[in-house]
C-alpha cells in the first residue's frame, strides 16, 4: 500500500502544477474581450450555426469495437501472467478464446464495419 | 497527547517512507524540468533536418528560448469563446497534464542503490501491477481531449476530438497486446521485473515484431507524427485544442512531451533492456536517458521524415493491419513459451 501512496505524491504534485498553471494564466494574463474575440474560430467566417450537431456514426461504431477488443486484452493480461502455471491448458483456451474472437473479427471485416468512407 | 500523535504517525515517520516520498515529489518535477530540454532538442533538431538553425539567440545555443516561451505563454490573454462550456473547457487541459504526470510514476529508471544504510531505488513507486498501471492512467488521458472538444463548442475540435478518441482507443489495442507477447515472456505485470529479465538479451532481439508494433502505436497514442491526425492543421486547424490560447495550450503540449518521454519509457523498459548496458560501462541511469533520449530523437526525426496518413488509412492500418498482426505474435509467442 506504501507503494501506492507514493502514486498519490505524483498525483498531488500533478494537481499543485496544474491549479499553479490554470491560476497563473488567469492572473498574469491581460483581459479585454471584445465580440469578435468571443465568437468560435472558423478561419474567419462567422460561424451559422452551433458546433454540437451530428457527427459520423462511424465513431460510435470504433467506440464499440473497441470495447469488445479491450475486454479481450483485459482477460489476457491475467492469462499472460499465470501461463507459467496453466500450461498446455491455458495455451489452448487462449487459442479457443482469440479463435471465436476471430470469427466475430471476421464477421465485422466482412460486413464492411472496418471500413472508413 | 504529543505521544498519541507520535504513535499515529509512526508508519508515516519511518526513514524509507518519508525518502519514498521526498523522491517521487522530486523526480515529478524533475520530469515537468525535463519538457522544456525535449522542447528545445525538437526545435533545434527540427531545424536541422530543414536545412535552417533553429532557435539560437536566447542563451547558450538557444537553451533559454523555451523558458522565454513560457514566461510569453503565462503573461498571454486567455480568451475563453463565449458558446464554451466554462468548467470542462478548463478541466480538459488539467486532465492531460494531471494523466501525463501521474503515469510516470511507477516507471523505473535504474536500479536501487543502498546510501546511508537506505535502499533507495530509483522509481517512483514499485507496484507489482505497473504496466498496467501504466496503460490505464494513460488511457484516462484521452478523456481530456474529447471533453477539450466538446467543450470548445467549435467544429474544429469537435472533429478533432472525436478524431483523436477514435484513433487512440483503436492504437491503445495494439499498445497493449503487443505488450501481452512480452508478458508472457517474462509472467509479470512489473516493470522491474521485466528489465531484470533482459539481463542477458534484450527483448527487441527476442521479440523484433512486438517491438515494432509498441512503437508504432506509442507514436500514434501519443499523437505524433505521421499519426498527428486530431491536429491536422491542413483540415482541423489545430484541432481540439484550437480554441486554446495561452498557457492552456501550453498545457496540452505539455502533456504531449511528458507523454513522449513516458512511452520511450516504456518502451526502453519493455525491449530495449531497460538499464542494462551489456557490457558497455555505463551507469545505469546513464544507459537508460540514453536510450530515452535516442528514442526521442527518432521520435523528432519521424516527424520531420514522415507525411502524414490520410485519416481513413490510420483507421484501417491500426485495424487491419496492426491488430491481426499483435494476435499472431501474441500465438506464435506463448505456443513457444508453451512448447519449449
Amino acid at each position: 500500500m506504501t507503494e501506492y501512496f507514493f502514486i498519490s505524491v505524483f498525483a498531488i504534485v500533478a494537481l499543485v502544477v496544474v491549479g499553479a498553471l490554470l491560476a497563473l494564466s488567469t492572473i498574469l494574463g491581460p483581459r479585454n474581450p471584445t465580440p469578435q474575440k468571443l465568437i468560435p474560430y472558423e478561419c474567419g467566417i462567422i460561424p451559422r450555426e452551433e458546433a454540437k450537431g451530428r457527427y459520423p456514426v462511424r465513431f460510435a461504431t470504433i467506440a464499440m469495437l473497441f470495447i469488445i477488443f479491450d475486454i479481450e486484452v483485459v482477460f489476457m493480461y491475467p492469462w499472460a501472467v499465470a501461463l507459467d502455471q496453466l500450461q498446455l491448458f491455458g495455451l489452448i483456451e487462449m487459442v479457443v478464446f482469440i479463435a471465436i474472437l476471430g470469427i466475430a473479427y471476421v464477421y465485422i471485416w466482412g460486413r464492411g464495419g472496418l471500413e472508413w468512407d | 497527547m504529543w505521544d498519541e500523535i507520535l504513535t499515529f504517525l509512526d508508519p508515516v515517520l519511518q526513514p524509507a517512507f518519508i525518502i519514498g516520498t521526498v523522491k517521487a515529489a522530486v523526480i515529478a518535477v524533475a520530469l515537468l524540468s525535463v519538457v522544456p530540454i525535449i522542447v528545445w532538442t525538437e526545435r533545434r533538431l527540427m531545424g536541422r533536418f530543414q536545412v535552417r538553425l533553429g532557435p539560437n539567440r536566447v542563451g547558450p545555443l538557444g537553451l533559454g528560448q523555451p523558458l522565454a516561451d513560457t514566461i510569453k505563454l503565462l503573461f498571454k490573454e486567455s480568451i475563453i469563446q463565449s458558446s464554451a462550456d466554462k468548467f470542462l473547457y478548463h478541466l480538459a487541459p488539467a486532465v492531460v497534464v494531471f494523466t501525463a504526470i501521474v503515469t510516470f510514476s511507477v516507471i523505473p529508471f535504474g536500479d536501487s542503490v543502498t546510501v546511508f544504510g537506505q535502499e533507495i531505488g530509483f522509481w517512483g513507486a514499485n507496484v507489482n501491477s505497473g504496466i498496467l498501471f501504466v496503460f490505464a492512467i494513460s488511457g484516462m488521458g484521452i478523456y481530456g481531449m474529447v471533453l477539450a472538444g466538446l467543450a470548445s463548442n467549435n467544429k474544429y475540435s469537435l472533429m478533432g476530438g472525436l478524431r483523436s478518441s477514435a484513433q487512440m482507443i483503436s492504437y491503445e489495442l495494439t499498445l497493449g497486446l503487443s505488450a501481452l507477447s512480452v508478458i508472457v515472456m517474462t509472467g509479470s505485470l512489473n516493470l522491474i521485473d521485466l528489465v531484470e529479465n533482459q539481463k542477458d538479451i534484450p527483448f527487441i532481439l527476442t521479440q523484433p515484431l512486438a517491438f515494432l508494433l509498441f512503437f508504432v502505436a506509442g507514436v500514434a497514442e501519443t499523437n505524433r507524427a505521421p499519426f498527428d491526425l486530431p491536429e491536422a492543421e491542413q483540415e482541423l486547424v489545430a484541432g481540439f485544442h484550437t480554441e486554446y490560447t495561452g498557457m492552456k495550450f501550453a498545457m496540452f503540449m505539455m502533456g504531449e512531451y511528458v507523454n513522449m518521454v513516458t512511452m520511450s519509457s516504456l518502451v526502453t523498459l519493455l525491449f530495449l533492456g531497460g538499464w542494462n548496458s551489456y557490457g558497455l560501462p555505463l551507469w545505469p541511469i546513464l544507459a537508460f536517458a540514453g536510450k530515452v533520449f535516442a528514442l526521442l530523437c527518432f521520435f523528432i526525426w519521424l516527424r520531420s521524415t514522415f507525411p502524414r496518413l490520410r485519416y481513413d488509412r490510420l483507421m484501417s492500418f491500426g485495424w487491419k493491419v496492426l491488430l491481426p498482426l499483435c494476435l499472431f505474435n501474441l500465438l506464435v509467442t506463448s505456443v513457444f513459451k508453451v512448447m519449449w
